[in-house]
């Protein structure tokens, strides 16, 4: 099929006006990008309640807050929520919806229907993950879903988590076809691939993750339900099966979807550093090789999860080095956006505190996950508490903080009105120090011998557990001025005019909100994104 | 660069370097080793704490400083200096990370030989197996028995079986069953692992080793206890509602009071000369 420069109008006259078509089928990318925000994060306060029940939980070494198995459903849906539900969704979705289109110079996505139908995936399968809960009973063998384990427990809840997962894959991966033809194909005459802002290349780089490796966690994930109901035995050891293979499987996934969960966040820093350091993004060639290097990495470290689950010797030092070498392009974007800082001229407002959070957050993530990926030093921590503070490190520590200061910073772009400063500043410091006071001290109890998914732990380790759990409470309360400064700044919140960070990506050319086709003329050709200091004083058209 | 700006630098790096290296010396975040793979792995971990350190000081100091430093007055509108990358820079912060990662692997590779890692796991039981026609197939696992054994000094067989909820011992030589695993101190012990239902984890956070425990596939993991006392054995894998309660002990005693151990708790009558213990 032939894709055209410029679709035609996709709004038409039967679409719903004002805030009903936020509920509506919409074809609009800007409307489908808050659909997956708003969705998202009404997940997030689902799995953050479950986060709650498991630090409750854990705030005594006995297991008395939660029945047993009602504990590994919550485990369970709280791991699946916030990836699958929360993160995932809402940056890739959320913002790759709302700015790609901007980015490259288009009016919509490649391709609005699938966009449409990819979003509407969503919260059906989001309700029905939960709605197994009632109706019987959720899931319990983690969001690992670990056979022979995840063959024994309740079927419906597996089954019905199956079912969801499937879903969401799907949604994921019409989302990646769509972001790759919309980036590869649909960029406005004249603008090169090495000239589009870095969140088109993180996009770029997350969806070929998403291409080729959802389809691998799909197919597994049926091989399991035939498992579960007709009892054939892919998995099953006693029927012959192999339960590594399923590791093996998944986690060809679900490596990968670290990457998909961190690149955009990558990606969205990309973005917001230089708009609020008055400087050009520092070495910009690097980042795009950077990120196509953490693509290709990315894709063969799986085994790096399954270091005690007696793979040979030879397959751990593969896996090791495999995995050491991805903190080198890592690095590499840690040190260029240290360098977009130097010499700039910084307002450290909300969205670039919760950038240098991210940044603080993941150097620490990072080189904990440097460790682990040694084999002689994972095998003592892996699957521990250790394991549990290192990947919150990665995927709140790193990406929900990006999404925090995502939301501050285009926040004036989706309304027009800018969000409250002070309460942004208070929602930072009581979500980085409750962060940090959460889940720093959870390395010291995995080192010292508490394993994650436990409901009951060595009384020596209460102490750690209820600090820990103190920081959880912080987090929760962290929401409150969040969730106040969004809903009364919608209303009340100072006008913010077109473009109140003096931004040069694309977005910012136009009106907030902006139309329907994004600009009112021609889509500007913008060569330099980050050109701050070379046009020192940019005017909006 | 000015000569002063040269000087400070290097003092800065000189001091952060040093700092790092006392961290990882004095910061102890582990518990108490008693395995002779423990030590070997504090050491990794000392040398992966410094690093750390060093590189997460270095990095929340220069962003700590560039905040406080490039901070924008209130009522400067311009901007930065235009300055969009710098090869050499770009290539000194890709080569530091990567002669890093390759020290850090190189040094791990040996600290994963010495623990005995890469060694071949041998299984005698399972030529013995091979007669029968059963699955031969042993995986995974630390073996530095093995090279004990090569050494002449014999290891400790143990039967280890995992189910839902418990670890259940069994001695072949003395034909002792028993839910707690009691081992004579600096003598290699071989356990042989197999999981009745789901996978389960064996770890002793004292001696620094986990092995998961799979059904269908039989798994070796060994360890010479140094230290006697008593030590957590602890489930690492989630393997249904009571995985937390999945806890048992073991007890490392002196080679005199495991062989009254044995022999108090041998079912036959008949003596049992307890596995001689080397040094």
């Amino acid at each position: 099929m032939t894709l055209t420069l410029f679709p035609p109008q996709t709004t038409t006259p039967l679409q719903p006006r004002g805030w009903l078509r936020y509920l509506s089928f919409s074809t609009d990318h800007k409307v489908i990008g808050l659909q997956y925000l708003v969705c998202g994060f009404l997940f997030y306060l689902v799995g953050g309640a479950l986060a709650g029940a498991i630090r409750t939980e854990l705030l005594t070494p006995i297991s008395d807050f939660l029945p047993r198995d009602t504990y590994n459903e919550v485990l369970t849906l709280h791991g699946t929520v916030m990836i699958f539900l929360w993160i995932v969704p809402v940056v890739n979705g959320g913002f790759g919806n709302y700015l790609i289109p901007f980015y490259v110079g288009a009016r919509d996505m490649a391709f609005p229907r699938l966009n449409a139908v990819a979003f509407w995936l969503i919260p059906p399968a989001g309700l029905l993950l939960i709605s197994s809960y009632f109706i019987g009973s959720a899931p319990q063998s983690g969001w690992t879903a670990y056979p022979p384990l995840s063959l024994t427990t309740p079927a419906i809840g597996q089954v019905l988590w199956i079912l969801s997962v499937l879903l969401l894959g799907g949604s994921s991966i019409f989302g990646g076809i769509n972001f790759i033809a919309t980036i590869l194909k649909l960029r406005r005459p004249g603008l090169k691939l090495m000239q589009l802002p870095m969140y088109c290349w993180a996009m770029l780089g997350t969806s070929i993750l998403v291409v080729l490796s959802t389809p691998v966690l799909a197919g597994t994930l049926v091989l399991l339900s035939f498992d579960i109901i007709a009892h054939t035995g892919f998995f099953n050891p006693a029927l012959g099966g192999n339960a590594v293979v399923y590791q093996h499987l998944f986690w060809f996934y679900s490596h990968p979807a670290v990457y998909i969960m961190v690149l955009p966040a990558f990606g969205l820093v990309s973005e917001i550093l230089p708009i609020h350091a008055r400087k050009p993004l520092f070495g910009y060639t690097t980042m795009v090789y950077s990120i196509m290097g953490i693509v290709v990495l990315g894709l063969i470290v799986w085994a790096h999860h399954m270091f005690t689950s007696g793979t040979p010797p030879w397959m751990r030092l593969f896996f090791t080095i495999a995995t050491s070498f991805i903190a080198v392009p890592t690095g590499i974007k840690f040190f260029n956006w240290i360098a977009t800082l130097w010499g700039g001229k910084i307002a450290l407002n909300t969205a670039m505190l919760f950038c240098c959070g991210f940044i603080v957050n993941f150097v620490f993530g990072g080189i904990t996950g440097v460790a682990l990926a040694q084999v002689p030093f994972d095998i003592h921590v892996h699957d521990t508490y250790f394991v549990v503070g290192h990947f919150h490190y990665i995927v709140y520590g790193g990406t929900v903080f990006v999404i925090f200061a995502s939301i501050y910073h285009w926040y004036p772009k989706f309304t027009g009105r800018l969000l409250n400063e002070p309460l942004g500043q208070l929602h930072f410091w009581l979500t980085f120090v409750g962060f940090n006071l959460c889940f720093a001290p959870q390395h010291w109890l995995g080192l010292n011998g508490m394993p994650r998914r436990v409901a009951e732990y060595d009384p020596q380790f209460q102490l750690i557990n209820q600090i820990s759990s103190a920081g959880a409470l912080l987090m929760a309360i962290s929401t409150l001025p969040f969730l106040i400064n969004v809903l009364i700044s919608a209303f009340c919140g100072q006008q913010a005019g077109d473009n109140p960070w003096n931004g040069l990506t694309p977005e910012w050319l136009t009106s907030s909100p902006p139309p329907v086709e994004n600009w009112k003329g021609e889509a500007p050709l913008v060569t330099e994104p980050y050109g701050y200091g070379v046009h020192p004083h940019p005017s909006t058209p | 660069m000015p000569t002063s700006t040269v000087l400070s630098l290097f003092t800065i790096a000189t001091g952060l370097v040093l700092a790092g290296l006392w961290l990882g010396q004095h910061v102890n975040l582990l518990p108490i080793d008693a395995s002779a793979n423990a030590p070997v792995y504090d050491e990794l971990f000392k040398v992966l704490f410094s690093i750390g350190a060093i590189l997460f000081l270095g990095i929340v100091g220069l962003i700590v400083y560039s905040l406080l430093r490039f901070r924008r007055r209130a009522s400067d509108l311009g901007d930065g200096i235009a300055m969009e990358g710098n090869l050499p820079l770009e290539i000194l912060w890709t080569a530091i990370p990567a002669i890093v990662v390759l020290f850090v692997g190189i040094y791990s590779y040996d600290i994963y030989e010495r623990m005995g890692g890469m060694a071949p796991l041998n299984d005698h039981s399972a030529h013995a197996m091979q007669a029968s026609g059963e699955d031969t197939r042993t995986w995974g696992g630390i073996s530095p028995a093995v090279i004990d054994a090569q050494a002449g000094v014999e290891a400790l067989p143990v039967e280890v079986t995992a189910m839902q909820f418990a670890f259940i011992f069994h001695y072949p030589d003395a034909n002792i069953t028993s839910g707690e695993l009691h081992v004579p101190v600096g003598q290699p012990v071989v356990l042989r692992m197999k999981a009745n239902d789901v996978i389960h984890a064996f770890w002793v956070p004292q001696f620094r080793l986990k092995q998961d425990v799979i059904p269908g596939q039989p798994t070796m993991l060994s360890f010479t206890a140094t230290r006697p006392g008593h030590y957590p054995i602890v489930c690492a894998e989630l393997c249904g509602p009571y995985h937390g309660g999945m806890r048992s002990n073991v007890i490392v005693d002196e080679p005199e009071t495991f062989a009254d151990w044995v022999a108090r708790n041998s079912p036959a009558p008949a003596p049992i000369t307890p596995t001689p213990v080397a040094s």
